[in-house]
């Protein structure tokens, strides 16, 4: 289990408690959180669960494939920071994570 | 116009129908929403379960779209397995066939698509199924094992899929198709022959041009399939799986216009101000391609989902997208994205004896559609630039030295 704080591009706060083994998105979407749309439910086929992870957390949230990577190329607004959430699978470590979104997952 | 007390009722709960349900709240609607379901169970994603479900990485929890707690919590009053007898536009009335009414203020039709069906003897045998829904993959998964063998008809995604998740499960898996090729409805010559040698590799056979006459059986299970040059290919299960008609009859009665799908705008609204339609039941324009169309995946239905809950909450609807979808099978991803109607030409980029690789479709320097196999750039480049319509350089997109980012420059 980790809390987690989804920020809305808005500031909107969401603090929630994800059981480890999901993925951040699926912690977003089983939660009705706006922001990440997950159009694919977690393939990496579609790059619509786009986040920012806290600076804090990032080596924390893992490294990316390269099929993350090359689908994260080309979402918009991407800075260093950018990880797709479906391939973040949650773990005690990541307790207290905190990702914001961008304005547009289209 | 309506009452607004009547909110909205979703006539089909799947991917499209939960979608909108849940979008709903999340734009701040406050008003009744009631979601109907003929399923006994709630909204899940259709996709894993000729995948990673069927294949038994996914489990039941994993597919559902959001966790049973949550229609409560959000007060959305979940109606399943109950049909819809019918839509009366002119009182606003939805008639369920258990004799209950419900008012509304907007209708969104999500009643999707059903697995066509063969008109054929031994149909009726039992082994012989469709993949559409979770019930559906339970018993073929239950089919599934070492030792058995799966019959595919219909060389489509779901056939292909299918026959990877039945290879991955010890199972053998023949495909009957009955065009001279495997995908001959929605992929390329180069796609065609690609899938129907790595599935080769993996152990699939297939039998192309196969006329199938009709299943045979002993003590009312199927034990073959039997084809018009009068061979019998032998088999413990046989999955149908040629095509899935729009779920459109309650619509015709009510008098919506209806071609391909309930015929809907750029925003899914129908004819009727009332009434939306969204996901495989609605036949929608296609502003990229100048023509109407009936779309299959998740990737419309939730577009139109957006479009429609933006629409009664009052919000812009956002932009139109270029039309995409995927399949998994093995270690393949196959994204595409596009349509190509009026292309012209085809540039392959990668060698696909790599498995790497992608088909682009051109109309002159424009392009219209990209097939994209392990090449996951190229289908994120490729859905960009399909929409911004902007002219490429040929050769540089050739040229797999040169980055999609720069090609996309």
């Amino acid at each position: 289990m980790a809390k987690i704080t989804y920020i809305e591009h808005s500031g909107s706060e969401h603090v929630i408690d994800v059981k480890s083994g999901l993925s951040v998105m699926e912690g977003a979407v089983k939660n009705n959180i706006p922001g990440i749309d997950a159009d694919c439910g977690g393939a990496c086929a579609c790059a619509t669960c786009h986040v920012y992870v806290d600076e804090a957390w990032v080596d924390k949230a893992g490294t990316k494939s390269a099929m993350e990577e090359s689908m994260l190329d080309f979402a918009e607004n991407v800075a260093d920071n950018s990880r797709l959430s479906c391939q973040i699978k949650v773990t005690d470590a990541l307790d207290g994570l905190i990702v914001r979104m961008p304005e547009s997952q289209h | 116009m309506g009452d607004k007390n009547n909110g909205v009722v979703i006539v089909g709960a799947g991917h499209a129908g939960g979608t909108a349900a849940a979008l709903l709240r999340q734009y701040g609607y406050e008003h009744p929403i009631t979601l109907i379901g003929d399923e006994p169970i709630a909204p899940y994603q259709r996709p894993p379960l000729s995948k990673a479900w069927l294949k038994g990485e996914a489990d039941a929890q994993s597919l559902m779209l959001k966790p049973e707690s949550f229609y409560a919590e959000a007060a959305i009053d979940l109606i399943l397995g109950t049909k819809v007898a019918r839509l009366d536009r002119e009182s606003k009335i939805v008639e369920l066939a258990d004799g209950r009414s419900i008012p509304y203020e907007y209708l969104i039709l999500a009643m999707g698509a059903r697995a066509r069906t063969l008109p054929i003897p031994g149909a009726e045998l039992a082994g012989v199924m469709c993949l559409r829904s979770a019930a559906d993959a339970e018993t073929l998964k239950a089919a599934l094992g070492p030792g058995r063998r799966l019959a595919v008809i219909g060389g489509g995604y779901i056939g292909l899929e299918a026959a990877a998740s039945a290879r991955a499960l010890g199972a053998e898996a023949v495909v009957l198709e009955r065009e001279p090729r495997i995908l001959a409805r929605v992929a390329c010559q180069v796609l065609s022959d690609f899938f129907t040698n790595y599935h080769r590799a993996k152990g699939v056979d297939f039998e192309v041009s196969a006329m199938v006459e009709g299943f045979e059986g002993v003590d009312g299970h199927v034990t073959g399939v039997r084809l018009g040059d009068g061979r019998t290919i032998p088999c413990d299960a046989a999955l149908v799986g040629v095509g899935a008609p729009p779920n459109d009859e309650l619509a015709r009665e009510a008098g919506l216009q209806c071609e391909n799908g309930i015929v809907v705008d750029e925003h899914a609204r129908t004819a009727d101000p009332a009434v939306f339609a969204i996901g495989d039941v609605s036949w929608r324009p296609m502003p990229r391609f100048d023509r109407m169309f009936r779309l299959e995946s998740v990737a419309n239905a939730l577009e139109q989902a957006r479009q429609v809950t933006s629409v009664i909450t009052g919000r812009t609807p956002p932009p139109h997208e270029v039309t995409w979808n995927w399949s998994d099978q093995y270690d393949l991803k196959y994204q595409f994205a596009g349509l190509p109607f009026d292309a012209d030409d085809i540039i392959i980029r990668g060698d696909p004896g790599t498995a790497r690789f992608a088909v682009f479709h051109l109309k002159g320097d424009i392009l219209e559609a990209v097939e994209a196999v392990n090449a996951p750039a190229e289908f994120m480049a490729g859905r960009q630039l399909i929409g911004q319509r902007k002219p490429i350089s040929r050769a540089r997109l050739a040229d797999a030295t040169v980055s999609m980012k720069e090609v996309a420059a």
